[in-house]
């Protein structure tokens, strides 16, 4: 079976889902989205050491040694560990769970693009009613917004993406070309290296819509807001014209690669130099390192290019954290788990497997700044990855059903790259497909 | 000499012969980069031409590593597989058999409207029965346990409507009356006679039935989230899954092999069963 049709099954499930969730919040007490609460931890240290057994659901690779670790902590825990699925898979599962009533576990894995989706249909606790407010300078400014929904605490960071430009060294200085600092030098840079050998692309984009939206973040385009039942989509702002702009150039000069992201033919280029950069999350070295030896001390890291070339800017792409559920019978013992996850000593085992953390205190930290990086031929990566943390565009948010969005992305934006034709007009069906799926949905969704 | 015409030794047509050596490749390569593919390490995978043999033989260590990685959870999905087939397959066919028999060769009230129902129920695809059958199972407590999975699979109506079109034609309404008038009981009719005549209909209902659990995914997809329960279909699938976003794992050569363990009951169960599955697909096309 295809990979396109299996995700367009599971989106059609999402949205079924999604529908009838929704329906059922508009009718019920408008869920708890708006607002937020504040509280204490008392109640988190007193369910603690009361002990007890829950849930926990998740496909990160630090999980397993995670829970074995606070379980070693806490021996009066039992922590139920469950790989429900990757991604969409995941997510399909807790949300049929939320809608069925029944079966979720106590507490979730949730990236930051899936955040505002179950945190507006009431699935989740607000974390603020456990005093969870006060980790606030714990964390990088762009993921805390990020977990921060109408006013509520929906989860803890646990890692974060904050984007930079991986390039292939030995590509690069093979046919002698430096290491573009703004979008129109890498347009320049992808030609000349097409140009010397036809084989090899700047990068491959087949339509991934979690790159777009961070392309676009990074460009300073806010096409989504979100307010109660009233959502705002414009997605050809100045930001999102900006960034077409640039990446225009290269869908229609046929200067990226068509390999799928994540494929195996994916990986095998990463490796042989066929894909000789990635604008992508911090998250990437363990994933080069681990996945892809043939690229050992040929891949380096630069800052992102900018639209200016002189304020460095960037966006997170990827990352999240973990939430409670509200339908665990032991949110407080949950919230305890949560917070020992993303801030306490779950954050070690987190950085052992190669994570990007999200906590301030770790990315500051010299051991992890100066460490060198034998993959990446002794190079500080850290130094560049930790800095772009820091240099997050404020302010941007993610729609209450970005699954969804994400899901239908393919049929629209996705044309534009198969024609090798500008992605503006594939940018507007996108917009209108998502103004009626939101209105069909319950909200009132407005354009420009 | 000269080419005569038989009707029992039909003129060779090339270009009959043409497609059918296409469509022989089209269905063979697949297999042949799946078979090839399970003998290269993760390494080899990502650097070796798919229809070539790696540098390394790796295949007994692949098929090693399938069953003793992340504690030998493939044994147990394997073990999932094998029992929703035995019960959901084996249940399918012993209700389709006897309930299409009855069809056939019962009249009773109500027969056209089950017959209507029936047309219904293989006209709606599997998929779209997926959701609605999620919450009712979840409104029973079975969802996350074998039984969410085993139930569904219990109905089978294109195996009911094949047993039944099969029985009208294999089962002589004058057998079953000597039968009677011979004082054999409505049961032992049925597992003395007809069950013999019907041998052919109910392997070939077998084999589908058998498949179609086999290859199930979708149901046990969304019905499932432990990893405990799930069937190889979806096991595979979620190995697969973890090559990709932040944090990824390909394992694609487990993956690889673990498709290639994942056909060799289908393929052997095949084999042993087309002697069977021949005479079915052939009854009733000569009129006797």
């Amino acid at each position: 079976m295809s990979p396109t049709r299996r995700s367009r099954q599971v989106a059609i499930v999402l949205a079924t889902a999604l529908a009838t969730a929704l329906s059922a919040c508009s009718s019920g007490d408008g869920g708890t989205a708006a607002g937020g609460t504040t509280g204490t931890q008392d109640a988190v240290d007193a369910a603690l050491r009361e002990g007890g057994e829950i849930t926990y659901w998740s496909w990160t690779p630090s999980a397993k040694a995670q829970v074995e670790a606070f379980q070693q902590e806490f021996p009066n825990v039992k922590v139920n560990y469950v790989n429900a699925g990757t991604g969409n898979d995941h997510y399909t599962k807790l949300q049929n769970a939320v809608k069925a009533g029944s079966g979720a576990p106590d507490v979730a894995q949730i990236e930051y693009q899936a955040l505002p989706q179950f945190a507006m249909t009431g699935a989740l606790v607000d974390l603020g009613q456990y005093g969870f407010n006060a980790f606030e300078d714990d964390y990088t400014p762009s993921t805390w917004n990020s977990v921060k929904v109408g006013g509520g605490l929906f989860g803890l960071p646990q890692d974060s993406g904050p984007m930079a430009l991986f390039y292939n060294k030995e590509v690069f200085d093979r046919h002698g070309l430096t290491v573009p600092k703004t979008w129109d030098e890498y347009v320049e840079t992808a030609r000349k290296l097409h140009t010397a050998d036809p084989t090899k692309y700047i990068t491959s984009d087949t339509g991934d819509a979690g790159f777009a939206t961070s392309m676009i973040w990074q460009a300073g385009g806010k096409p989504f807001t979100t307010d109660g039942k009233n959502v705002k989509i414009d997605l050809q702002d100045e930001g999102a014209r900006k960034w077409t702009a640039t990446w225009d150039e290269l869908v229609e000069e046929k200067l990226v690669s068509t390999i799928p992201g994540w494929s195996d033919a994916w990986y095998k280029a990463l490796g042989d130099g066929t894909i000789a950069t990635l604008a992508t999350g911090a998250w990437m070295p363990g994933v080069l390192e681990s996945s892809v030896p043939g690229g050992a001390g040929k891949w380096a890291v630069a800052p992102l290019p900018t639209y200016d070339g002189k304020t460095p800017v960037t966006a997170e792409n990827g990352g999240g954290g973990q939430s409670v559920l509200k339908q665990s019978a032991k949110p407080a013992l949950a919230a305890a788990f949560v917070r020992w996850l993303n801030n306490g000593n779950g954050v070690k085992p987190f950085l052992d497997s190669g994570g990007f953390p999200a906590t301030k205190a770790d990315l500051e930290s010299s051991a992890f700044k100066d460490e060198a990086a034998p993959y990446f031929g002794g190079q500080q990566i850290n130094q560049v990855l930790t800095a772009a943390a820091g240099q997050v565009v404020p302010g941007w948010s993610y729609l209450p059903y970005q699954l969804y969005a994400n899901s239908v992305f393919g049929d629209t934006v996705g044309k534009s790259y198969a024609d090798s034709t500008s992605l503006d007009p594939g940018l507007t069906a996108w917009q209108q497909a998502l103004v009626d799926y939101g209105n069909q949905q319950g909200f009132t969704v407005t354009t420009g | 000499m000269a080419t005569t015409r038989s009707p029992l030794r039909p003129r060779k047509s090339r270009v009959l012969t043409a497609v059918m050596a296409v469509y022989l490749l089209y269905t063979l390569v697949p297999l042949a980069w799946l078979l090839i593919s399970a003998t290269k390490t993760q390494q080899d995978l990502l650097s070796t031409s798919g229809l070539a043999l790696g540098g390394t033989f790796a295949l007994f260590d692949n098929i090693a590593e399938t069953f003793t990685h992340d504690g030998g959870i493939f044994l147990r999905w394997l073990g999932n597989t094998l029992l929703y087939v035995v019960l959901g397959a084996g249940g399918a066919t012993v209700l389709a058999t006897a309930a299409g028999y009855g069809l056939a060769k019962y009249r009773f009230r109500g027969r056209r409207a089950v017959f209507a129902v029936l047309l219904g129920a293989i006209a709606i695809p599997g998929t779209a029965l997926a959701v609605p059958t999620f919450l009712m199972f979840s409104n029973l407590g079975l969802t996350n346990t074998p039984w969410a999975i085993i139930i569904p699979s219990l109905v089978s109506p294109f195996g009911l409507y094949l047993v039944w079109t099969y029985a009208v034609e294999a089962v002589p309404d004058d057998l079953l009356e000597a039968a009677r008038i011979d004082g054999a009981g409505e049961l032992r009719i049925f597992f003395t006679v007809t069950l013999r005549l019907l041998l052919p209909g109910v392997v070939t209902v077998a084999l589908f039935a058998v498949v179609s659990t086999w290859n199930n995914y979708f149901l046990p997809l969304i019905m499932l989230s432990e990893p405990d329960w799930y069937p190889l279909t979806v096991g595979l699938n979620q190995w697969s899954a973890q090559a990709s976003g932040v944090g990824a794992q390909p394992i694609y050569h487990l993956v690889i092999t673990g498709a290639v363990i994942t056909i060799v009951p289908l393929v052997v169960a095949f084999l042993l069963l087309q002697r069977f599955w021949q005479s079915g697909l052939t009854a009733g096309s000569v009129k006797q």
